[in-house]
């Protein structure tokens, strides 16, 4: 049993998990749930093993480094990430549906991760530049980040359709639609999610300010990658100061949070494949 | 006293906040889809002239340091300033205010709250509140009122400033940033081996700095992994003052060498088509030369003449050499080595120790920048700010004490300023123990 074998396994039991929340979201299947969260907590389980694996791999084929330092590598920890999140997350609100929401985002990134062509899946030797520890930190950081505010987008998705809902006036007893969450909680869930990424991106722009520094002498050089995780921050500070300060909420916030999920996204994949930058790392 | 001027308003509002951060959000987006810093004729031919003129106007260029780029984040930083002028002194109120003091009404607002009766008397009633408060982390002070006691205790007061921090740290960032451009440099140098240098070339062009020092490469090395991907830079630099040794270090590629705040960065190499030679033979004594590919050079004292007569590259990087070496001594000798190799020649009298290495020019980044450890202060400021921003909470209770005919009432009011439902749990919990307790 290799790695790429356990992460290609972990790419189908998050097809599976993202089915098993599905069903139970539209049919109501309350037996279903329990299966559904024990279900991907051995596909996270299972990715996990495949991830250290994939680390222990490194080291016989005598690199020896985390797996974390490709495009490849970071995607499946961003699947990873957002498995682990929205697990915490359920295990803290008991709120099963969120399930629908988010697993299939996380079985996506796997599936990209292991079917792309533009991806190379080998484990490759680091560059000098990027052999650091702050690589590690600061790719953590990101990640972490980026998770929270997928699992946000989701819930602003999540939010959309309970408020259009809600507006169609249609019967509110019935419809898979009537067991998405109540506004406010989705709305509570969302904000507390953004916070917890504002944190996690913040601390991840900063260790790679830091890493920046040790590595060229300057900790920032506005270089696309830099500046659109810049872009992605002040799209997230404008959220919490308007729903802080001026009572932002609901709808406004929701879409804001699909807004800043898609500034991310160019951070983390449009950066690399559409422009060009200092940043060489993620597109190979 | 609040200044109210239409300016200060302006200054102070959030909306310019929003306005302002929307802005270099949206403008940011620009200097990432069209390239920076190129020269003018890059953006005549990919834009026609007429876009590049205009492009000049506004310094889309080198947007981020253009007038109107700066000038906004001149906004932001008195936006900043003045909005925080303008709300930290109620907060400070808050955080340092007598809550004894507060009309009873005010304090029976408060949206957690729950009642305790106790037979015991009122005294002892108020002695056990206290030291059971204060056993679960509730200091209390207290102060009696009309007939009743108030006990009051809180948490983390000083929590309200989380944001305030966020904010301070911006500007002790961008303080941190203009501090370094104003004192510092960012150069380069490209350092062949064996060649000293004092001063380095600046970026942003101009004359050479001084650096008031000497800095010599000794040898450079590039190590390659099996797949031919560079593994390792590594340069030998040493530093000199008058001429004397005063610092020698290794560097690589994240771990510089410092000296007297100068930071000389290994960034990239140069190869070139001459080489080190050293031989050595079996009396001990060795010798260094330079000298070119394709050129005879010879060691005079032992009449020996060698040179390089042939060469494999990978790009610039000589793999393999073929040598000519001739001590007078029988035939001369030729044969092929690794350039990165020392090999022993034997010849009918002598055995000599010889390797000649390709030699490579450093390429060193070079910066000083007085101002990263305030920007780094900054950094940790913000995030220890937004920790205690989003995480820890001004939580307050008060307990009013009384005699009711023959029993002792405890009323119990709390509140919190964030995090509300983890605090209603904890402030239930509380009143819980107390209760079973009286
Ligand atoms: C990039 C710049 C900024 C960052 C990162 C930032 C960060 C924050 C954070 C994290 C909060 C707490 C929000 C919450 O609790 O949900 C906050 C609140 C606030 N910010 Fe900012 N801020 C920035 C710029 C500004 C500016 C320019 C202003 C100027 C008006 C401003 C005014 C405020 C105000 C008034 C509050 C609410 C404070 C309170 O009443 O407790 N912020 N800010």
């Amino acid at each position: 049993m290799d790695s790429s074998t356990l992460l290609g396994i972990t790419t189908f039991t998050y097809l599976f998990s993202t089915i098993l929340y599905a069903v139970f979201f539209l049919f109501k299947l309350n037996q279903l749930g329990k299966i559904a969260t024990w279900f991907t907590l051995i596909a996270l389980i299972i990715q996990t093993v495949g991830i250290g694996l994939r680390w222990y791999e490194s080291y016989q084929l005598g690199i020896g480094r985390a797996p974390l330092t490709n495009m490849y590598e970071s995607v499946v920890f961003f699947a990873w990430t957002i498995v682990a999140l929205y697990l915490v997350l359920e295990w803290k609100y008991r709120i099963k549906v969120i399930g629908a929401f988010t697993l299939p985002l996380a079985f996506l990134a796997m599936a990209y991760a292991s079917l792309s062509p533009e991806i190379n899946r080998s484990i490759t030797p680091l560059v000098p530049a990027l052999q650091s520890n702050w690589l590690i930190v600061h790719v953590v950081t990101c990640f972490i980040g980026y998770a929270a505010f997928t699992v946000a987008a989701a819930l602003g998705v999540m939010y959309l359709l309970k408020k259009r809902k809600i507006a169609k006036e249609l019967d509110s007893t019935r419809g898979f639609l009537n067991s998405l969450p109540s506004l406010q909680i989705l709305d509570s869930i969302t904000h507390k999610m953004m916070i917890f990424g504002f944190i996690w991106l913040t601390a991840g722009i900063v260790t790679g300010a830091v890493w920046a520094n040790s590595a060229w002498g300057t900790y920032w050089s506005w270089d696309p990658k830099e500046t659109w995780s810049l872009i992605t921050w002040f799209v997230y500070a404008i959220t919490l100061h308007a729903r802080f300060t001026r009572g932002w909420g609901g709808t406004r916030i929701a879409w804001l949070a699909i807004v800043g999920f898609a500034a991310v996204l160019f951070t983390y994949y449009g950066v690399n494949f559409l422009l060009s930058g200092l940043h060489s790392y993620g597109s190979s | 006293m609040k200044n109210t001027s239409s300016l200060w308003k302006f200054f102070s509002s959030v909306k310019l906040a929003l306005f302002t951060l929307a802005f270099l959000a949206i403008t940011s987006i620009l200097g990432t889809v069209i390239p920076q810093k190129e020269p003018i004729e890059f953006y005549v031919n990919t834009y026609g002239p007429q876009t590049a003129a205009f492009f000049q106007v506004l310094d889309i260029p080198d947007m981020y340091s253009s007038w109107w780029f700066l000038g906004f984040l001149g906004i932001l930083t008195a936006n900043l300033v003045i909005c925080s002028i303008d709300r930290f002194p109620s907060v400070w109120r808050q955080m340092t205010a007598d809550y004894l003091d507060l009309p009873i009404e005010r304090i029976y607002k408060n949206q957690l709250s729950a009642t305790i009766e106790s037979k015991k008397t009122l005294p002892e009633t108020i002695q056990n509140l206290q030291q059971m408060l204060k056993d679960r982390g509730w200091k209390t002070v207290s102060r009696p009122r009309n007939d009743k006691m108030l006990l009051f205790s809180q948490k983390m007061p000083w929590s309200r400033s989380g944001v305030y921090l966020v904010h301070l740290s911006i500007l002790v960032i961008f303080a941190g940033a203009g501090y370094g451009q104003l004192t510092g440099f960012k150069g380069s140098i490209m350092l062949p081996e064996l060649q000293s240098s004092t001063v380095v070339y600046p970026f942003r062009g101009g004359q050479p700095i001084d650096l008031g020092f000497e800095i010599r490469c000794e040898r450079f090395d590039i190590e390659f992994y099996p797949n031919t991907m560079p593994k390792e830079y590594r340069s030998k630099l040493t530093i000199l003052e008058n001429d004397t040794v005063v610092l020698q270090k290794d560097i690589v590629v994240n771990d510089p060498l410092k000296y007297r705040g100068i930071t000389f960065y290994q960034s990239s190499y140069q190869g070139f088509r001459d080489f080190i030679f050293t031989i050595a033979d079996q009396t001990g004594e060795s010798t260094l030369f330079t000298g070119d590919f394709q050129k005879e050079l010879t060691w005079a004292e032992k009449n020996i003449q060698f040179g390089i007569i042939n060469l494999e590259t990978v790009r610039d990087r000589v793999d393999r050499i073929k040598i000519w070496f001739n001590d007078g001594k029988g035939p001369p000798a030729e044969f092929w080595m690794d350039a990165a190799e020392e090999v022993q020649i034997h010849r009918p009298n002598m055995t000599y120790l010889f390797s000649a290495k390709q030699r490579y020019a450093t390429g060193l980044q070079v910066a000083k920048d007085p101002g990263v450890w305030i920007v780094y202060l900054g950094c940790s400021l913000m995030l220890a700010g937004l920790y205690i921003a989003f995480f820890l909470s001004h939580r307050r209770i008060w307990v009013i004490v009384y005699h009711e005919d023959t029993t002792t009432i405890i009323d119990m009011k709390g509140t919190a300023n964030k995090n509300k439902t983890a605090f209603a749990a904890q402030f239930e919990k509380l009143s819980g123990t107390l209760a079973k307790h009286m």
